[in-house]
């Protein structure tokens, strides 16, 4: 009987370490295949021209458009979702009084954090088809920033909830308007946790495909313009590892390089920045 | 009169009250939004049939007007099925194991881990599935799979690609690891650990504790962080639609090509606009992953409030 209960300790032990194992090993085997194809793949022309004529058929050329083009879509609806989410989460912490409305709006932000992308794309087409624009740079961004906002919000409200209610009180107690509070004491306070949601949101919006697929388009060009379309580096992967070419195929592997690059900068630095830039922060 | 004496720096906090006060209602109402905006953009479908119909007719020929959406919402099934099948035992095993076992610098050296598994892009998941998951599906195990198991139903092959049903849901299951174990950690660790002690006093095993009290007091929380991945894999497009094959058919074995719903929006997006209705039978796919993900999460999420809340 005693036997038995340490045995099955054992086992099951045994399980979730071999689970552990598992789930880490995912990892270390999706980074290593991105490497060991990408890198051998990978070349200077590649990271500095734009696809020039009969570049998909294994031609000279590289993916500078969809670098520039995933930077320009990402970077454009990061910029916008700071600005409307600080907007709604200063909402949610300093002006709204009822906190049944609070809980309501952070429950339908969870929800909109779930909803695939793909149906932010079917939307954002949508919105596109009412505006009367096509395929372009702003609609890619419109749908992004969508895709962002939840992200923003939830990650900007939870750092503005961390601020010390002294500091609030003290400002208010000098007479200052919710605003003032909001503006010149809560956002300086939380000015490093503020940026670390928005590389969150950038983070998010430039791995993701299947929102810009129908509102961005693809284009072998530099996005010169918001009515134009733009290419995007997770599309330049998908498309390049559809064709038959295997020097085109091998330039997927590197374009997903890239992009793991990218992303893997980005949350480094998300992790970096929480402990550091805390110059305006009192403790 | 009241209004008059209102000083500049009052009328702009009121102003801005007003503004974000609009703001936060648009984005709380973003997901009706959505779904109104769909379904009028899906409407036309429902003329030619009741939406009963669509969901349980099993041919798709858009040049003839007609739409079927049972092979992809089978598809969708199979796939995200898989996924749970496989992610969910080894998803709780691990954060059992992070939540009550891993001292704390092991753990801090895996979470980070974790953050990177869900930033990876879904491409870059489909990468992987199409240079690693589909040909070991090809050359291992479907050959083994013939010769062992080849006279079981689910099981039975013939279709030598690997591009398959099974593909789409490893490649899903590895997606939503961080997802299910991160929630069911957070709601694991909730437990009070009181009731750990009060166990342990009685000579349970740490196991025994688990099993018995932790895991019976943080059960909620624990459906609720499945479903969440269940949600996150139902909709999931780009890494799935590279590796499950794409063909319109009701998947009879892991082993067949399946076509998940969200695979046939964005495969279709380019000619939806010149067949007749396509784009409403496209928009009403949408439509159907909106509403099922948002009814699963929104179950999700108020259990997940109600279980913190009552653990601590």
């Amino acid at each position: 009987m005693n036997r038995l209960k340490y045995l099955e300790e054992r086992i099951f032990l045994g399980l979730m370490v071999i689970s552990l194992i598992i789930v880490v090993g995912s990892l270390v085997m999706i980074l290593g295949m991105v490497v060991v194809r990408g890198v051998p793949a990978l070349n200077l022309a590649m990271l500095t021209q734009t696809p020039r004529g009969g570049y998909y058929l294994g031609k000279e050329g590289g993916i500078l458009n969809a670098i520039v083009g995933s930077l320009a879509l990402a970077g454009g609806a990061t910029v916008l979702s700071f600005f409307l989410g600080l907007a709604v989460a200063l909402y949610l912490q300093v002006f709204t009084m009822d906190a049944r409305l609070a809980h309501l709006i952070r429950l339908s932000l969870d929800v909109l954090w779930g909803i695939p992308s793909i149906v932010y794309g079917a939307f954002g087409f949508t919105l596109m088809l009412w505006l009367g624009l096509r395929a372009s740079l702003l609609g890619g961004i419109v749908t992004l920033t969508l895709l962002e906002l939840p992200i923003a919000i939830r990650a900007m409200d939870e750092v503005l909830a961390m601020a010390p209610s002294e500091l609030r009180e003290a400002s208010y107690a000098l007479g200052a308007t919710r605003l003032e509070t909001a503006w010149h004491v809560l956002v300086r306070q939380s000015g490093p946790g503020l940026l670390t949601a928005m590389l969150l949101a950038l983070g998010r919006g430039i791995g993701d495909a299947a929102s810009v697929l129908f509102t961005s388009g693809y284009t072998d060009r530099l996005p010169t313009s918001l009515l134009r379309p733009a290419a995007s580096l997770p599309l330049a992967v998908f498309f390049q590892l559809g064709t038959p070419v295997p020097e085109v195929r091998a330039r997927a592997y590197a374009s997903a390089f890239v992009l793991t690059v990218i992303v893997l900068i980005i949350s480094v630095a998300t992790r970096s920045l929480t402990g550091r830039l805390r110059r305006h922060v009192i403790r | 009169m009241k209004a008059a004496r209102l000083t500049l720096r009052q009328l702009k906090d009121r102003a801005a009250s007003r503004l974000m006060g609009g703001l936060t209602i648009l984005v709380a109402l973003l997901v009706p939004i959505m779904a109104l905006a769909l379904l009028a953009r899906a409407r036309p479908l429902f003329d030619i049939a009741p939406p009963g119909r669509l969901l349980l007719e099993s041919e798709w020929r858009p040049l003839r007007q007609v739409f079927g959406f049972l092979p992809f919402i089978a598809g969708t099934l199979w796939v995200t099925l898989i996924a749970m099948l496989l992610a969910t035992p080894l998803s709780l095993l691990c954060a059992i194991y992070l939540a009550e076992y891993a001292p704390g610098r092991s753990r801090e050296l895996i979470k980070p881990l974790l953050d990177l598994l869900a930033g990876i892009p879904s491409v870059v998941y489909g990468l992987w599935g199409v240079l690693t998951v589909v040909p070991f599906i090809r050359e291992v195990v479907v050959p083994w799979a013939s010769d062992a198991l080849g006279c079981l139903p689910l099981v039975h092959s013939d279709n030598p690609t690997g591009y398959s049903v099974l593909a789409g849901g490893i490649v899903l299951g590895v997606m939503v690891f961080p997802v299910i174990i991160s929630t069911a950690e957070e709601v694991i660790r909730a437990v009070p650990g009181g009731l750990r002690e009060a166990a342990l006093a009685l000579g349970a095993t740490r196991w025994q504790v688990v099993n018995s009290v932790v895991l019976r007091r943080a059960l909620p929380g624990v459906i609720a962080a499945v479903v969440l991945g269940f949600s996150r894999a139902f909709g999931e497009t780009m890494a799935v639609m590279m590796v499950v094959g794409n063909i319109p058919q009701l998947p009879r074995s892991i082993f067949d090509a399946g076509y998940p719903l969200s695979a046939l929006i964005a495969n279709n997006y380019g000619e939806m606009m010149s067949i007749p209705l396509y784009d409403a039978a496209l928009m009403a796919a949408a439509l159907i992953l909106l509403i099922v993900v948002v009814i699963f999460t929104v179950f999700a999420r108020i259990t997940l409030v109600q279980a913190i809340r009552r653990a601590a």
